[in-house]
């Protein structure tokens, strides 16, 4: 208690009031620091920053295998970086900290200033200050003409340029203030809102948008849920009945190369539809996805599918069982796989597996079986074999394009056989078992994306660069005018000055300005021979000589 | 499918036009060192001469037309600058043409042709520049030297030879992403250049009013740093709304060619990065503290990102815009 009491009991009696005060004063000071310009800079700096090791790391969302690579390559560095969120930088909750900050400041920063341009849009122009050759640009015209004819040449001038125009019986003389260019301020805000509105359909894409990828081999096909797919990821509030029933059957696949073997082109024939309604056939490929109902499917891979004949000793034969090969080398289409045999019929420990090597255009180099060439010139594959429990049903998951090395490792997978194969070529296991390489077929990766949030985004990123482009390109402009009587008694002193925003040279703009001032003055005098004669208009007001124009 | 002859003719523009740019940065040297002798007889005579000279000619040589103080052997100079610069510009953009025709489609489909491209812009906003407002022409030296450097270097490590595209290139958004991009960035490259330029003359303005300028300095040759500063801004602020088009429209091929519209691959955080920084810059423009020489570090720091974007990016990292070409 000592400690918190004031020193000096007579000294202000702490009542709840000062408290209060202090408090949101300092809340108040908080938030004025937080809307602050420089604040916004810091913090763009700041998220500039922090996207900087997303780019630098292996992130989880663009690829899992290399961020296990890492945490292979330093065991010791990766956990404390993975405690740091830095393999998944743009989900952490420091870089959502940073942007969310941003917007704060950005919706304290923009709102205000969207109420004080509304008010403006339907308020005129302020009133001249009262030193107009303090402004940026400033001139004084002498004419012959009457104060408010010069001001009228005035106000016709600037609104042929479509500036508002105001009059007004100032202190020191009739005044003119004018003003145009509204858009700007008017981009800019749409400029911010549009900002805020991308970072909404951002955020409702990653809630309730889903993505799966599944690899289709020709005449296979799959329908939309999460059970079917090889990968999938969902936003939290997608419910799985939600998912649009599509079904999508793959009939064909091609890809087309240029001579030099750089891909022209892959695309899928394919059949789609809602479960239970007609099928309608398309075809998708490279920068062609279809689109239906909110939904995209896209190729985004191929790859092959070797097809292998085994017939048993007794003579059963399983043929043309195949297995998805991954592309290694996406030049060469060099590939590896595995085949499992799960089900030969004899008993859980006579399981096969076929583990290797598939080449498109298969050449021998040393020994050793590589690609030459992604196009399917002269297929062979590079297999061994193994007899054995592949330990499918042992609870863990495991890769299908690999087999489970731990069983390898406690012998109960032992290799059996090992070949070189071309199409047709066949090999003979040690218990008479012929295994022969009958061909392939090929698959496509396809992914189905849904993604609710990116018409938002999109339309919002429109309307952000319409807000820039009048932002940057309008300039806002006000110029003011006064008149008085020449200091010599003999006609009328104009005195003009401006302020522009968002332009550098408004130099020679305002001196071209100035100078058809002056030339309509000289034509309107000219007309006009007796200026002290002309009737002053009822805006005008008879020039004091005692109030000085400055 | 190729045109071999074309192609060759294209790699032999490309030799041209780095010649020729070579010869107006000698040019705009020789401009430069004439320049800074008649200057500095100037300022002595100024100097010796206490009220006698021309208020008009204060002794740091403002925006208005620092041409006239220039002797008439310098402006010579200069126009063979410029002319040598506009040659070499014609034998660059048809380094391009050329290979757009040997290879039957739009001339950016790998780095090499994108690096050339974006050094094709930067020498255009240059000229553009220079002829519009004589004075900015004497930072010919400062744009073209950076210009040849990377052309040799271009040259040497990112030379592709004229193929056809990637399957995934085939688009017509590669004319509308690929082209604003360059675009974009040519004009940054200038911007860029002009705030290192600002800098750097800026600090020699401050040590001329303190009086502890060195006499013979290249610098006084160079436009006025309010001159720099506003150049490097107008550059920025016609380049931003490009680059930022170029990234929603990068935002819409990739919504088609890769199945979503951002996915944080290296080259698309890099581009939101150099638009952070360039937004930054903007800001920085307005912001009391930080206008002059903090922001001019901004938009040299924008340059710096662009740069990495290109070649850490397309060289190092492994991202789905690796269509470099190099292997
Ligand atoms: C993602 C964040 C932001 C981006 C990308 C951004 C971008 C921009 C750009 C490009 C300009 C144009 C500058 C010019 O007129 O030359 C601008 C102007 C402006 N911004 Fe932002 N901004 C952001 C956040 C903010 C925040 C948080 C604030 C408020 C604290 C703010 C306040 C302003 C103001 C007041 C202007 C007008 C400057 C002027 O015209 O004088 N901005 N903004």
């Amino acid at each position: 208690m000592t400690t918190t009491a004031p020193p000096r009991p007579p000294a202000a009696p702490p009542t709840p009031q000062p408290l209060f005060g202090r408090v949101t004063g300092r809340l108040l000071r908080w938030w004025r620091q937080l809307t602050a310009m420089r604040t916004a800079l810091v913090l763009l700096f700041l998220l500039a920053l922090a996207a900087i090791p997303g780019s630098l790391l292996p992130q989880r969302s663009l690829s899992q295998t290399k961020v296990s690579q890492y945490f292979t390559d330093h065991p010791t560095l990766a956990p404390v970086l993975d405690r740091l969120y830095l393999f998944g930088v743009f989900s952490s909750p420091w870089f959502a900290a940073i942007y969310l900050l941003l917007f704060v400041s950005l919706i304290g920063c923009v709102l205000p200033r969207a109420v004080e341009h509304a008010r403006n849009l339907f308020s005129p122009p302020p009133p001249a200050p009262r030193h107009l050759h303090r402004l940026p640009e400033s001139a004084r015209l002498d004419t012959a003409l009457a104060p408010s004819a010069a001001l009228d040449a005035m106000e016709e001038e600037l609104r042929v340029r479509r500036f508002r125009v105001v009059r007004r019986d100032g202190r020191a003389g009739p005044e003119l203030s004018a003003e145009k260019g509204f858009l700007r301020e008017t981009g800019n805000l749409l400029f911010h809102l549009s900002l805020l509105a991308l970072l909404l359909g951002l955020a409702g894409g990653k809630l309730w948008g889903y993505e799966g990828s599944i690899l289709v081999t020709e005449g296979q096909g799959f329908c939309n849920s999460f059970q079917q797919y090889d990968t999938y990821s969902a936003g939290p509030l997608v419910r799985t009945k939600d998912l649009t029933p599509l079904c999508v059957d793959m009939t064909d696949f091609r890809a087309e190369y240029e001579q030099n073997a750089t891909a022209a082109s892959y695309t899928a024939d394919i059949d789609y539809g809602l479960a239970g309604a007609a099928t309608r056939n398309t075809t998708i490929g490279v920068n062609h996805p279809l689109r239906a109902d909110g939904d995209r499917v896209y190729v985004t891979g191929h790859g092959f599918s070797p097809t292998f004949s085994v017939t048993l000793p007794d003579g059963t034969a399983f043929t043309d069982v195949s297995a998805p090969f991954l592309p290694a080398d996406t030049a060469t289409m060099a590939s590896e796989g595995a085949l499992k045999l799960p089900d030969l019929g004899a008993g859980a420990t006579d399981q096969l597996a076929l583990q290797g090597f598939f080449a498109p255009t298969g050449v021998m180099q040393g020994g050793v079986l590589v690609s030459a060439d992604p196009r399917p010139l002269d297929p062979k594959v590079a297999i061994f074999v193994y007899r054995g429990y592949l330990g499918l049903d042992s609870g863990l998951p495991q890769s299908v394009y690999s087999l489970d090395q731990t069983q390898i490792d406690r012998n109960r997978l032992t290799k059996v056989g090992a070949a070189n194969l071309s199409v047709g070529g066949s090999t003979t296991l040690d218990d008479g078992t012929v295994i022969t390489f009958s061909g392939y077929k090929e698959f496509a990766a396809l992914q189905l994306s849904h993604d609710p949030g990116q018409v938002w985004v999109l339309g919002a990123a429109v309307a952000l660069l319409a807000g820039l482009l009048g932002m940057l390109l309008v300039r806002r402009e006000r110029v003011f005018a006064r008149v008085g009587p020449a200091p010599d008694g003999g006609g009328t002193v104009l005195s003009i000055g401006s302020l522009t925003r968002g332009s550098a040279d408004t130099g020679p703009r305002f001196s071209a300005l100035t100078d058809q001032v002056r030339t309509a003055l000289a034509a309107r005098a000219d007309r006009t021979p007796e200026p002290d004669a002309a009737a002053p208009s009822d805006r005008g007001r008879a020039p004091e000589k005692e109030i000085p124009t400055s | 499918m190729i045109d071999p002859s074309l192609a060759a003719l294209s790699d032999h523009l490309f030799t041209v036009s780095v010649v020729l740019y070579s010869l107006a940065v000698v040019a705009f040297c020789a401009e430069l060192a004439f320049g800074a002798r008649t200057d500095r007889v100037r300022t002595g005579e100024l100097v010796a001469a206490g009220g006698v000279g021309a208020p008009a000619a204060p002794p740091v040589p403002d925006t208005g037309d620092g041409l006239s103080q220039e002797s008439p052997r310098a402006r010579r100079l200069g126009t063979v600058a410029m002319v040598l610069t506009v040659l070499g510009l014609l034998s660059h953009a048809a380094v391009l043409v050329t290979r757009g025709m040997a290879a039957g489609r739009l001339p950016w489909g790998n780095m090499y042709e994108f690096a050339t491209a974006v050094v094709l812009v930067a020498v255009l906003a240059y000229t553009v520049l220079a002829l519009r407002a004589p004075v900015l022409r004497h930072i010919g030296a400062f744009v073209l030297g950076p210009v040849v450097l990377a052309m040799v270097l271009i040259g040497l490590f990112l030379y592709a030879s004229a193929g056809p595209l990637v399957a995934a290139l085939r688009s017509w958004w590669l004319g509308v992403h690929v082209t604003t991009a360059i675009l974009g960035f040519g004009i940054f490259f200038v911007s860029g250049i002009s705030s290192v330029l600002y800098l750097l003359r800026s600090r020699y303005e401050q040590k001329l009013a303190e009086g502890a300028a060195p006499s013979a300095s290249l610098l006084a040759r160079l436009p006025s740093a309010a001159a720099l500063d506003r150049t490097a801004h107008r550059t920025a602020v016609f380049g931003f709304p490009i680059w930022t088009f170029a990234v929603i429209a990068g935002a819409i091929w990739a919504e088609s060619a890769w199945g979503r519209f951002w996915g944080w691959d290296p080259k698309e955080t890099w581009a939101f990065i150099a638009w952070v920084v360039y937004a930054a810059y903007l800001h920085a423009r307005t912001t009391a503290g930080w206008r002059g020489r903090p922001s001019a570090w901004v938009n040299v720091v924008g340059l710096t990102v662009m740069v990495f974007n290109l070649l850490y990016v397309n060289m190092v990292s492994t991202g789905l815009h690796s269509y470099a070409g190099l292997n």
